[in-house]
């Protein structure tokens, strides 16, 4: 167990350190020079020199590559080219609860969305109902988000005139839309499985023992048949809430949220590599780190899993 | 059921494609003319779907949309599927210590959400050119072949005819090319259909993003500079949303009526 979990995290920390070189050298090998794209083609090459050796630009590229990493152990991600002074892990803290929060009430509204409609899907198996939970999950698989997000703006702040508009949108109020848009897909995803899973368990034999000793239908399906799928659930909403993270940069620009996919885009048109770096490896990291979590919690709960592995 | 999504998937793709190559050209030169007092105008006779922001034809911007769709989609699925069925064949073929190496690679790339790295890459040129983006894009979308790939080469490579060609003398690049590769051909179709829908989703994504080619008239440009006109002119985004959406609903169709006839160990 313990040489399983150790193999992991070492598995993850390659595969971290290795995605953050890739960004790294990706970065320093495109063609296009940072400080003429910061000071303009027109610059004196003195500005040039001048800047270049502030930023470390000057030195050969591995040995860039050694100061990076040794920054990067201390949570140093470098300055912003643009704010003068402005840490790129502030600039990251100030806006990354911002993403944390879309990203989380998109997994609580697919969660609660696709419980619902996956335990009723299954209930009412080849009905009407269960066709058109289906269709419409369908749909939200394969739409993809930077086409949902403009049509759920449509349909309730044109059409429906349910919510006001984005702009005037505050508070909880202005999370309601971009949370389903980053949620619709995983829900979609989700309802299907639940939808399966629960098929699958109620047609067992401990369903009808369940039945047969006179519990409420209310009780079995949820106390008996709903408990023993939540393991599967749990695993794949972990799983997903990476998906989510880097999900929320599209849906971050359908509504102007403020979250560090915004901050990325800016970076990217202003050519502030060092944000860009930056954020790019926090939720690379992160994602990593996340899977790494479900994996190792995964293991703990279902010993099967742990020895299929080693 | 299955006949008729087939059906629906191929007429769908026949269309795109026909959008795609002959549709520029039946443009005439004034559709792909700006005009400042055409901007914003609504649908009229002639121009079902108006004018965008900057006084372009919106149905002629969503045909040149296509071009660069169906672009983007063939060359990404061609060079990933190419390069990504040879390194899985090798990896699969030499084994132990080629496979190992290759296969860390592809667990890095695999933990490594697609879209970033492809942001990445694009991140710091000026105005990247389409040649870029299907680049970026394939960097990310070689994996799922190579995967493919290597896992039908660890079962082909032990089978008789292979071995059969070895007793022959034949060279190993000899049997990946002439045994190996064309019995996994089947698969690396069925997954390269999906990965043109993937490709033209990737493409639009980025040109939302707004990192994609300036002024270009992909559809997700097309849609994130309608989504700032929405409550004015919703067209503006909708109708780029909806070809997108149905071409790549249409692709996806298409490859699961293919892999029902080419490859049915795949079927789920």
């Amino acid at each position: 167990m313990r040489e399983y979990i150790l193999k992991k995290i070492v598995i993850s920390f390659i595969t971290i350190l290795g995605a953050v070189s890739l960004v790294f050298f990706i970065i320093h090998m495109i063609p296009g020079d940072p400080v003429e794209n910061l000071l303009g083609e027109q610059a004196l090459s003195v500005d040039k020199e001048k800047i270049r050796k502030s930023l470390g630009l000057d030195k050969p590229i591995h040995q860039q590559y050694i100061v990076f990493i040794k920054n990067l152990a201390r949570g140093d991600l470098g300055e912003s080219l643009y704010r003068k002074g402005q840490k790129v892990s502030e600039l990251i803290r100030e806006r990354f609860p911002n993403t944390f929060i879309l990203a989380l009430s998109a997994m609580l509204i697919s969660i609660s969305l696709s419980m619902g409609a996956g335990i009723l899907s299954a209930l009412k198996k080849g009905t009407l109902i269960d066709t058109t939970i289906m269709a419409i999950s369908g749909f939200g698989i394969s739409i993809p988000a930077f086409f949902l997000g403009p049509l759920l703006l449509l349909i309730f702040c044109r059409w429906l005139k349910i919510l006001p508009p984005p702009a005037s949108q505050e508070g909880v109020l202005s999370l309601v839309l971009p949370s389903i848009t980053l949620g619709f897909a995983l829900a979609a995803f989700l309802s299907r499985l639940i939808r399966s899973q629960m098929i699958e368990v109620l047609s067992e034999d401990f369903i009808r023992t369940a039945y047969s000793k006179g519990l409420s239908k209310k009780r079995v399906i949820f106390k008996h048949a709903f408990s023993n799928i939540l393991i599967v659930v749990i695993t794949i909403v972990g799983m997903q809430f990476g998906s989510l993270l880097t999900g929320a940069i599209i849906t971050e620009r359908v509504f102007a949220w403020q979250g560090i996919g915004t901050l990325m885009i800016e970076a990217i048109s202003k050519r502030d590599y060092p944000v860009v770096q930056g954020t790019i490896i926090l939720i690379s990291s992160l994602y990593v780190v996340i899977n790494l979590c479900v994996d190792i919690i995964y293991a703990l709960i279902d010993p099967r899993i742990r020895y299929a592995k080693d | 059921m299955r006949k008729i999504n087939f059906l629906i998937g191929f007429i769908v793709v026949i269309l795109f494609v026909l959008m795609g190559t002959i549709g520029p050209f039946i443009l005439q030169d004034r559709d792909k003319i700006p005009s400042i007092e055409n901007q914003l105008r609504p649908p009229e006779r002639g121009h079902p779907f108006g004018f965008d922001e900057n006084g372009y034809d919106l149905l002629s911007r969503i045909i040149l949309g296509a071009r660069i769709a169906l672009i983007v989609g063939l060359f990404t699925t061609l060079i990933s599927s190419f390069v990504g069925s040879i390194i899985g064949a090798i990896s699969g073929y030499f084994g132990r210590p080629v496979d190992e190496l290759i296969m860390r690679v592809v667990d890095i790339l695999m933990s490594f959400p697609g879209i970033l790295l492809s942001i990445s890459i694009i991140a710091l040129t000026q105005n990247p050119s389409y040649a870029m983006i299907i680049i970026a894009l394939s960097i990310t979308s070689w994996v799922p072949y190579a995967r493919l790939v290597r896992s039908q080469t660890l079962s082909l490579k032990n089978r008789d005819f292979v071995i059969a060609a070895k007793a022959m003398g034949a060279g190993d690049f000899y049997i990946i090319r002439r045994h190996i590769l064309p019995n996994c051909l089947n698969s690396i179709i069925v997954q390269a259909t999906f990965g043109i829908a993937g490709a033209i989703i990737a493409e639009s994504a980025l040109s939302f993003l707004g990192i994609g080619p300036q002024d270009s008239a992909s559809w997700g440009a097309l849609i994130d500079s309608g989504t700032q006109y929405l409550l004015i002119r919703w067209h503006l985004a909708f109708f780029p949303g909806l070809f997108l959406f149905i071409a790549v609903m249409g692709i996806n169709l298409l490859g699961d009526a293919l892999r029902d006839r080419l490859d049915p160990r795949l079927r789920i």
